[in-house]
C-alpha cells in the first residue's frame, strides 16, 4: 500500500488535535506517514502520540532553519520525501500555515491542490464546503499526487497502533532571498482554553455582549464546558475581544461538536466560520435573529440572564 | 522608493446568493453582484501609505473578466497610478495554481517591483494560499497575513497574525506580503479620486501577452477537477424556547439529551 504523508503540526513538544484526524483520514487511503518538521529533538517528543494514531513512519526533518523561517521549510521536507516516496496523497491541516505550504508544494510539484476539504474517501475524492458553508462540492485532483489541506474538526479521530519508524530526512539549507526569518514568536494568550480550532466546544460572544467586562460571561461558560472562546466580528472591531478568536469568513473558520452564540445576529459572514459545527445553540434576546434559522436549539431571551444559568447547571453536572 | 504591486480580485458580494453555473460549477458570476473584494482595499491602502511617506508607485494587477474593471477602477480611485489587467477567455475556471501562475507573469510585466501586497484571503475562493503560491513561483520571501508592515529601506518587518499568535518576520525586497483584515481602514475614493482614475492606464493583456499557452490555463487544464456540487440544504431551524428564567436549565436538558455534556 502507498504511503500517505501527513504534516504534522505540534507546538511545544505537543501534537495537535487536527494531525489526529489527519492520521485517521489518511489510514482510508494508504499507510499514514507523519512528517515532523521542527527543532532538533521534537520527533522523540512526539513519537509516542503519533504512534498511537496508526503512524507506520515518522519522518524526521529537524534543524535550527526549520524553524527559523516560515513555511518554506516544510515545503521543503515535504518535496523531498514525496521525491523519495512517491506517496498516494499529501495531507495538511487547513490551517493559516497548512493552506500556504499545501499551496507552495502543490505549485513546486505540479500536482493538483485541493484546499479546505471537510471530507475525504479512500480514492482521494473530497468534500468541499464552499461559499460559507453553502453549497458543497465533491472534487479530485486530476494530475499528480494529491495535495489537500483537510479542515480541523472535520474528522472524527479513532486510536489505532502504528510502527511509527524514524527515518531522517535532510532539510536543504534556506535561502534567505527566498524565505521570511522568524525572528519573534508571540504564541497567542489564551490560558488553559484549547484553541479554536481544535477545541470540541465553542462559546462565542457577539456584539450583545456589550463590552469587554462582560466578556466574562463569555468566557465562564466556555470554562465550565472545556471550549474555545470565539466573537463576532462586530465584538472584535468594538474592542471586546481580540482579533485571533474571530470567527467568521475573515476569521478563523471553526467546525466543532457543539457551537454556543451569544448576542450575535448570525450575518452570513458569521455563518460562513460556524456553519459546519455538529450541534449550535444561540442565546438572542430578537426572536427574528438569522441565528435562530441554523440553531438546533435557541433560547430567546437576556444572555445575561441565560448563560450564567447554564455556566451553573453545567457546574451542577460536573459535580 | 519603493515600487509596489497590489493584487485586488472582484468577487461576488458576499451579502448576495452565490452559485455555481449548473453546466460546468464555474463561478456563476451573473448571479451576484460584483465589489472589489474589502481586504483588497485594505492592500491597496497599504500600498498607498507606503507610498505617501516613501514616494514610489503603485501599480494595480487583476485577474479576471471584462468585468473586473470596475474593482480596478476603485482601486485607481483610491490613489494607485495604473494597473495591468489580465483578461482573457481561456481564463474561465481556472483553478488556483492556474491564477497564481498567471499572476506571476503579469507581476513580471511590471519592470523592477520591489513589493507586492495582496489580501490573505479572498472570500469567494478562500484558498488563502494565492500570496505564497506567488512568492513562490516568483522565488522570493512571503511575509503573509500581516498585521503591520514597516518598511526601511530594502529591509521589510512584519507583523502575521494567524491563529497560532503573532509571528515577527524579516526579509529583504523583493518580497510578497499579504494583509489581514485589522491592518488600517480603507480610505474612501475622493470625487477627484474618481475622476482622476479616469484617466490612469490601464494596460489590457491577454494570457498570450504573457507568454502563457492557453492549453495550460482554464477550466480543461486545471489539475483539480469538480466531480458535483449541490446547494446544501439548508440547516434547519431546531427547538427554540423563550426564556422564562429557567433559559439556562432548558439547554442543559437539551445538552443533555444531546449527550454533549
Ligand atoms: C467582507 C466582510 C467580512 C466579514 N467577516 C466577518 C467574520 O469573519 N466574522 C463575523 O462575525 N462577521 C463578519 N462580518 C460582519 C458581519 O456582516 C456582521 O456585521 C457581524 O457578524 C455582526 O456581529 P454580531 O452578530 O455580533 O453583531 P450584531 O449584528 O449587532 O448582533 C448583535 C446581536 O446581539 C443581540 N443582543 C443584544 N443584546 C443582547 C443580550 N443582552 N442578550 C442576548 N442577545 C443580545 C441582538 O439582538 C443582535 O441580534 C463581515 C462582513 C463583511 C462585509
Ligand atoms: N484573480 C486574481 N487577481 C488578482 N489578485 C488575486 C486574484 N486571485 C487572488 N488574488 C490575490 O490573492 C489574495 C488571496 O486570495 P486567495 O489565495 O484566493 O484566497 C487576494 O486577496 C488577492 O489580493
Amino acid at each position: 500500500m502507498a504511503e500517505v504523508l501527513v504534516l504534522v503540526d505540534h507546538v511545544d513538544g505537543e501534537v495537535k488535535k487536527v494531525t489526529f484526524e489527519l492520521l485517521t483520514a489518511a489510514r482510508r487511503i494508504g499507510e499514514p506517514a507523519a512528517v515532523v518538521v521542527g527543532a532538533p529533538g521534537t520527533a522523540a517528543k512526539v513519537r509516542e502520540s503519533l504512534a498511537g494514531y496508526g503512524a507506520t513512519k515518522v519522518y524526521v526533518a529537524e534543524s535550527d532553519d526549520a524553524v527559523g523561517y516560515l513555511v518554506t521549510p516544510k515545503v521543503d521536507a515535504l518535496a523531498a520525501i514525496v521525491a523519495q516516496a512517491s506517496p498516494a496523497a499529501v495531507l495538511v491541516s487547513s490551517t493559516v500555515d497548512g493552506k500556504e505550504v499545501s499551496g507552495r508544494l502543490a505549485a513546486r510539484l505540479g500536482t493538483g491542490l485541493l484546499v479546505d476539504a471537510v471530507d475525504i474517501d479512500a480514492e482521494g475524492t473530497v468534500t468541499q464546503s464552499i461559499f460559507g458553508g453553502g453549497v458543497i462540492v465533491k472534487s479530485k485532483a486530476t494530475k499528480g499526487i494529491p495535495v489537500v489541506s483537510v479542515r480541523p474538526g472535520s474528522v472524527e479521530p479513532e486510536q489505532a497502533e502504528g510502527a511509527a519508524t524514524e527515518q531522517a530526512v535532510e532539510l536543504p539549507a534556506t535561502d534567505p532571498a527566498k524565505s521570511a526569518k522568524i525572528t519573534a514568536r508571540e504564541p497567542l494568550v489564551g490560558g488553559d482554553r484549547p484553541a479554536l480550532t481544535e477545541a470540541s466546544v465553542v462559546v462565542s460572544g457577539g456584539r450583545g455582549v456589550g463590552s469587554a467586562e462582560s466578556f466574562d460571561v463569555v468566557e465562564k461558560l466556555a470554562d465550565s464546558l472545556g471550549a474555545a472562546v470565539g466573537a463576532s466580528r462586530a465584538a472584535v472591531d468594538s474592542g471586546y475581544y481580540p482579533h485571533q478568536f474571530q470567527v467568521g469568513q475573515t476569521g478563523v473558520t471553526v467546525s466543532p461538536q457543539l457551537y454556543i452564540a451569544l448576542g450575535i445576529s448570525g450575518a452570513i459572514q458569521h455563518r460562513a466560520g460556524m456553519q459546519t459545527s455538529k450541534t449550535i445553540v444561540a442565546v438572542n434576546k430578537d426572536a427574528e435573529a438569522p441565528i435562530f434559522e441554523i440553531a438546533d436549539f435557541g433560547v430567546v431571551g437576556d444572555l445575561f440572564q441565560v448563560a450564567p444559568q447554564l455556566t451553573e447547571e453545567v457546574a451542577k453536572r460536573k459535580g | 522608493m519603493p515600487n509596489i504591486v497590489v493584487l485586488v480580485k472582484q468577487v461576488p458580494d458576499t451579502y448576495s446568493e452565490r452559485k455555481l453555473a449548473e453546466s460546468d460549477h464555474t463561478l456563476d458570476r451573473d448571479s451576484a453582484d460584483a465589489v472589489l473584494d474589502e481586504i483588497n482595499e485594505r492592500a491597496v491602502e497599504e500600498a498607498l501609505l507606503l507610498k505617501e511617506a516613501q514616494g514610489g508607485e503603485v501599480t494595480v494587477v487583476s485577474v479576471g473578466p471584462d468585468r473586473a474593471t470596475d474593482a480596478i477602477r476603485k482601486a485607481l480611485s483610491m490613489g494607485a497610478d495604473k494597473a495591468v489587467h489580465v483578461s482573457d477567455e481561456a481564463l474561465r475556471g481556472s483553478d488556483v495554481l492556474q491564477t497564481a501562475k498567471v499572476l506571476a507573469a503579469a507581476v513580471g510585466k511590471v519592470e523592477g517591483y520591489d513589493l507586492v501586497i495582496a489580501g490573505n484571503e479572498a472570500s469567494d475562493g478562500q484558498a488563502g494560499a494565492v500570496p505564497a503560491i506567488l512568492a513562490e513561483l516568483l522565488g522570493v520571501p512571503q511575509l503573509t497575513h500581516a498585521r503591520k508592515v514597516e518598511l526601511d529601506g530594502t529591509t521589510l518587518k512584519v507583523e502575521r497574525e494567524s491563529e497560532e499568535g503573532i509571528t515577527r518576520l524579516e526579509a529583504s525586497l523583493p518580497a510578497v506580503v499579504s494583509v489581514g483584515e485589522k491592518i488600517n481602514e480603507p480610505r474612501y475614493p475622493s470625487f477627484k479620486g474618481i475622476m482622476a482614475a479616469k484617466k490612469k492606464p490601464v494596460e489590457t493583456l491577454t494570457v498570450a501577452d504573457l507568454g502563457i499557452d492557453a492549453g495550460e490555463v482554464g477550466l480543461g487544464n486545471a489539475w483539480t477537477s469538480v466531480l458535483e456540487a449541490a446547494p446544501k440544504p439548508p440547516r434547519t431551524a431546531g427547538q427554540r424556547v423563550t426564556d422564562e428564567g429557567d433559559g439556562g436549565s432548558k439547554v442543559a436538558e437539551y445538552l443533555v439529551a444531546q449527550k454533549l455534556i
